[in-house]
């Protein structure tokens, strides 16, 4: 390990958590507001600028209320920060911290960009380029379920201790499918390494629009290059990405997801008893976490850093296939724009759908996605292997066994049912 | 009541009341069974029947001059000369009802009578009534003290007309009239319902009120040269069933609806009779007789019902203080505490004495036995506090408890040591005392010479004085208002005293405060949470209090022991039932 | 308790996918987002609000004109004609106040006042408007027409003490009131 690791490294860290992320964080509190409000007919928060008229200037600048999120930190910073008497003082302190970073710290494998060339050294643009990119984002993301359960159960009371049960046990049902769904797409891939996935996919087209490749033609051949039948690909992986962004709205406590804080129910939900910059520190937590998850879909399924559309190969390439030297900070910006872009599909989905009871939370997360992301692998294994073991094998083996896993499926969740209403009466 | 079975093969209904001294009466269509000879106002009460009145009370005779209880009255038809009585099937006779009404509160009741409180006839004759007492009566609720608590804006709401008919001039009063130290009087708001007047002639016996002119300009007043000042004129206050008399205390303190109203005892003197406080948030407003036929009837003295203002006046202390040097420093209750047990632990026993006060309850009284047993000795005395007694309620021993400190601490005189302690404290043989309630150079008689050769002086007050002062330790404890416990009156009726409000923040309840320094002083007492707890440990003891707990206790209390003793007004009161004036 | 049976409409198997009514609903919100950012939000142009949204904004646009008269803003104390302060500090108010909001010290009126037959008069009145909740219920209690509930509604302040408006503050919001019932003239 050199010493230019080491200082790229730290620039990255930097760089990225706090100039990035954490303004991003930030500012789609301020989205969710402001956005929220457009979606409703409102305003939203327009006013916070910077008080010029304090210094003896004629006018407040307001930039749209851009201010606001600065505010709200400074607010959180300021506020009392109580603590009640009743609550376990040591997991009370540890839970916000325990939301918070494991967010942050799954985002060191995302990759943010092309690598770039810097003093002649090549940087690429991940803090971390680790082999097991996915298998570490949910190892440590799901480690924000000990904050929120710490937090409902430190604060003993009883809604937060609901909000955390309910939140554990949400998010225990949801991870299934969240694995289970990235499995087709790491089954195409073949690796597990993040950065290699983006590359592959700047130079074969994004997963879910394989539509062009390399020099930026519409592909005949090439990235389905097998058989014409790899074109069915797209529907397992199709339906890889429904599953994954649900349980990903599931897993980030989101609307129409959000049952952990269900106000109507719990009050506030895990967090009722805690007030200032520890429940800001749970904000920042969900908010991240909603990061993390437009970044992943963005990386898995469109491409990461890349342009697209044949783009990078015709304006960032030189003639020897090497990146131009700008083309790593285009491809940042690419990046920033397509989790930008996902995150205000989660605000508008937020606001848009309402909150599912909690029975038929589970039920979907058990009985729907549970079960339509294994049928999902099969699938695509399915039209993989079709290619090597010919189509003979393929319809007289492959499918009726398919068929038999779906029925089994079916009629196991049926019969599940079934029971259960009996019970009832 | 009522019975269906056939008159033929039972004995008539009449025929069975009569075996136990009774009537039937009918009140609206229900029989029910009650002495001849009670007032049909009376019977309408036992079969749970409202009748609306204004003059009429229980204690007092009936003159029936308001005509508000007016009802229809039947009586059985009277046979043709030489016929039996016709008994119908349910074995009573068939009622013809009067076509006026009567009023119920000057007649009884025979055999076979009917009474209806409702009906037309009533409704109407309750109506006219109400329209004509407020011909004359002012729009005064607004300012008025009684509002909220007035017979008349009641019944007007059941009876009276949203509007009045009457066009022409209301007939003008004096208002605001001081016809006495205690009692104001509104002339306009006065229905002549007499009641006052009946008060002052029969129970106060000093007949100073009076009406005077005649028609709708009757006025009450008082007796030219003479002013309402008896000891008993709040009294009329309380029994006016509008706002014409009121008292002075309360005059525009706060209204009735906000106040809550707490059962308990007056403390001022031996009778003990049977209050409700009245307060709100932590402040106490009045305090009113409440109706116990063994002790106070339904009356009190105003001397004794005003004696609360001493509760809430700037003297009270807030705080338990211990002297450093020649100063009172502010101290915590565990730090006054601490440093009394250690201070007497310094003593021997017979270098300390003990002096209490006849106003403690007996749970207070009981544990301060605990306190000067604990510190081994016998120097155990209450101050004596003997007034006159006044022949109604007030009686000659002002302390309320004497019966009580009698049977809790087995002696038949609780005040015989106070000399020997004096002169202890004067030779300088006692060098340490405890006091509690009592200020020494006050009825205790000390001098404050003798206070200077004590060692150590710890003492209980509510109001600083000068034996708080002279204290080394000053524990504040709480008023009479403000704490609960069982007292004994001098006929030996056992009562209970209830909290109406808290003690100011730094003041502790008495028996706390003594419970905390036995058990500072002899770890080994029991630990006492509850004062059922203190009222347990008496029940064990002593045989009186056997088989009692605090809550057994009824509102109206349990008489324990005989006295001898008895209240003379209630004597003057049981004569004029037997004589037929008052109902009782 | 009684027992409820509500039918649930039967859906079509299309309709229990759920998908094409979220989509739906993403469409119309879609549609109402795109109303407001090109300023055409629903209800902006009738309530003359900023256009962005049916939000008024508000220390640049005010509701005074388009103030209903039954609108219900700070409570206060009203004089007559006569200059005579209304209120006899029956403490109705303050019995009814559901926030016990208002405090009253019931004095009594002095021998040489003009109005002494009046005989009472508040001696404090405080109406904490930190609690108050613009209810209304002391206007409609007052036996004497002496409380009302004015138009103001920019009732602010700095401090808990600030927010307390005691009686000559009140008198000084509810000004003269003419016309009222005058029950306590010389005539009965």
């Amino acid at each position: 390990m050199d010493l230019a690791f080491i200082i790229a490294s730290a620039i990255k860290i930097f760089g990225f958590t706090f100039l990035v992320v954490l303004p991003l964080v930030a500012y789609s509190t301020y989205a969710e507001r402001r956005v929220s409000a457009v979606l409703q007919d409102r305003v939203g928060p327009n006013r916070v600028g910077i008080p010029t008229t304090l210094f003896g200037f004629k006018k407040d600048l307001k930039f749209f209320g851009l201010i606001q999120p600065l505010a709200d930190g400074i607010k959180g910073l300021l506020k009392e920060d109580f603590t009640p008497a009743h609550v376990r003082k040591s997991f009370y302190w540890m839970a916000p911290a325990f939301t918070a970073a494991p967010a942050f710290i799954s985002l060191c494998v995302v990759p943010f960009g092309s690598a770039v060339t810097i003093f002649g050294y090549e940087v690429k643009m991940v803090i971390a380029d680790i082999g097991v990119g996915p298998l570490f984002i949910f190892a440590i993301a799901s480690l924000s379920v000990y904050g929120i359960t710490l937090a409902g159960w430190a604060s003993n009371s009883k809604y937060p201790f609901f909000g955390g049960v309910r939140s554990c046990a949400q998010m225990i049902s949801y991870e299934i499918a969240l694995g289970l769904s990235l499995i087709p797409v790491l089954l195409f891939f073949g690796k597990l390494n993040l950065s290699d996935i983006v590359a592959y996919q700047a130079s074969n087209g994004w997963l879910l629009l394989p539509l062009w490749n390399e020099s930026g033609t519409l592909i005949h051949e090439g990235y389905w290059q097998n058989s014409s039948q790899q074109w069915l690909l797209l529907l397992p992986m199709g339906i890889s990405f429904f599953v994954f962004t649900t349980s990903i709205f599931a897993e980030t406590n989101r609307m129409p997801f959000d049952l952990p804080e269900c106000e109507t129910e719990l009050v506030g939900g895990y967090h009722t008893e805690y007030s200032s910059m520890k429940f800001a520190l749970f904000f920042m937590g969900e908010y991240a976490a909603m990061i993390v998850g437009s970044a992943l879909i963005v990386t898995v399924f469109f491409g990461g850093w890349s342009l697209g559309f044949g783009l990078d190969s015709s304006l960032l390439q030189t003639a020897e296939g090497n990146w131009k030297w700008y083309a790593g900070f285009i491809h940042m910006g690419a990046f920033l724009a397509k989790t930008v872009a996902f995150i205000i599909f989660f605000i508008w989905v937020r606001w848009t759908v309402p909150r599912f009871r909690y029975d038929q939370l589970m039920k979907l997360g058990w009985v729907v996605f549970f079960e339509l992301a294994l049928f999902n692998i099969f699938l695509a294994a399915l039209i993989m292997a079709a290619p090597h073991i010919g189509i003979l094998n393929t319809f007289l083996f492959g499918l009726p066994a398919l068929i038999i896993i779906a029925l089994l499926m079916f009629f196991i969740t049926k019969a599940n049912e079934i029971k259960r209403k009996a019970k009832v009466t | 009541m009522a019975d269906s079975a056939p008159a033929t093969a039972e004995k008539l209904p009449k025929d069975l009341a009569a075996e136990k001294g009774l009537v039937n009466v009918q009140v609206d269509g229900t029989w029910v069974q009650v002495p001849a000879g009670t007032r049909m106002i009376e019977v309408c009460k036992i079969a749970e029947k409202e009748v609306p009145h204004y003059c009429y009370h229980t204690k007092l005779s009936s003159p029936g001059n308001c005509r508000m209880c007016l009802v229809q009255m039947g009586m059985p038809n009277r046979p043709p000369p030489g016929e039996s009585p016709h008994y119908e099937d349910d074995g009573y006779q068939q009622i013809s009802w009067m076509p006026r009404p009567v009023i119920a509160c000057a007649n009884t009741v025979t055999e076979n009578m009917g009474i209806r409180t409702t009906g037309e006839l009533v409704e109407e004759c309750r109506n006219g009534v109400m329209e004509f007492l407020l011909i004359n009566h002012p729009l005064d609720c607004p300012i008025c003290d009684q509002a909220g608590e007035c017979s008349l804006q009641e019944f007007s709401v059941e009876h009276g007309r949203g509007s009045s008919r009457f066009e022409e001039m209301k007939v003008k009063k004096p208002k605001n009239v001081e016809i006495g130290p205690r009692i104001r009087l509104d002339d306009e708001r006065c229905i002549m319902c007499s009641r006052c007047i009946r008060f002052m002639d029969e129970v106060a016996d000093d007949p100073v009120l009076g009406f005077i002119d005649r028609g709708t300009h009757t006025t009450l007043t008082v007796h030219p040269g003479r002013r309402l000042d008896n000891n008993y004129s709040l009294n009329t206050a309380d029994i006016c069933p509008v706002g014409a008399l009121t008292s002075n205390d309360f005059r525009f303190q706060m209204r009735v609806w906000f106040l809550k109203e707490t059962k308990s005892i007056d403390v001022n003197c031996g009778t003990g009779c049977n209050t409700v406080i009245w307060t709100r948030g932590n402040e106490v407003f009045r305090i009113t007789p409440r109706e116990n036929n063994e002790v106070n009837s339904s009356w009190m003295p105003d001397s004794h019902r005003l004696n609360f203002h001493y509760l809430h006046a700037e003297t009270r202390l807030g705080d338990p203080f211990v002297k450093i040097g020649s100063k009172h420093e502010i101290s915590d209750w565990p730090g006054a505490i601490a440093k009394t047990a250690e201070e007497l632990s310094r003593f021997k026993g017979e270098e300390i004495a003990v002096i209490g006060s006849g106003r403690m309850t007996n749970e207070e009284l009981y544990l301060l036995r605990r306190l000067a047993d604990t510190l081994e000795t016998d120097l155990l005395s209450l101050v004596p506090r003997v007034g006159e007694s006044d022949g109604k309620l007030i009686s000659a021993d002002r302390n309320p408890n004497t019966s009580g400190a009698k049977l809790i601490w087995a002696s038949r005189n609780p005040y015989a040591k106070l000399e020997s302690i004096r002169q202890g404290v004067v030779t300088g043989k006692i060098k340490a005392l405890i006091v509690f309630y009592e200020d020494l150079l006050g009825d205790a008689q000390f001098k404050a010479d003798d206070l200077a050769n004590l060692d150590f002086l710890v003492s209980n007050h509510i109001l600083t004085n000068k034996t708080a002062k002279a204290s080394d330790v000053v524990l504040p404890g709480a008023g009479f208002a403000e704490k609960r416990g069982s007292l004994v009156n001098i006929t030996g009726r056992l009562q209970r005293l209830n909290q109406a409000i808290s003690p100011p923040p730094g003041a502790m309840d008495d028996w706390e405060i003594l419970r905390d320094l036995v058990k500072a002083l002899s770890p080994d007492e029991p630990s006492r949470y509850l004062l059922e707890e203190v009222f347990g440990e008496i029940a064990d003891e002593v045989e009186e209090f056997e088989d009692l707990t605090l809550s057994k206790i009824s509102d109206l209390g349990i008489p324990i022991v005989e006295t001898g003793e008895s209240i003379p007004l209630l004597e003057s009161e049981k004569a004029r039932i037997t004589a037929g004036e008052i109902v009782g | 308790m009684a027992t409820v049976k509500v039918k649930r409409p039967k859906l079509h198997w299309y309709e229990h996918l759920y998908l094409p009514a979220i989509l739906k609903g993403l469409i119309i919100t879609l549609k109402h987002a795109m109303e407001s950012l090109r300023g055409k939000a629903q209800g902006g142009k009738s309530l003359a609000t900023s256009g962005l949204g049916v939000t008024m904004q508000y220390p640049e646009q005010k509701w005074d004109d388009q103030l209903p008269d039954y609108y219900r803003g700070v409570p206060a104390l009203v004089t007559d004609e006569q200059k005579r302060e209304r209120c006899v500090s029956c403490q109705l108010c303050e019995f009814i106040c559901p926030p016990k909001a208002i405090t009253i010290t019931p004095g009594e009126i002095q021998s040489e006042d003009p109005w002494a037959k009046v005989e009472k008069a508040p001696q404090k009145f405080d109406i904490d408007m930190i609690r108050c909740i613009y209810c209304g219920m002391c206007e409609e209690v007052c036996p004497e027409q002496a409380i009302f509930l004015r138009q103001d509604y920019a009732m602010t302040g700095t401090t808990r003490g600030e927010m307390v408006n005691d009686k000559k503050r009140l008198y000084e919001i509810g000004g003269i009131r003419e016309g009222l019932v005058n029950k306590w003239n010389e005539l009965k």
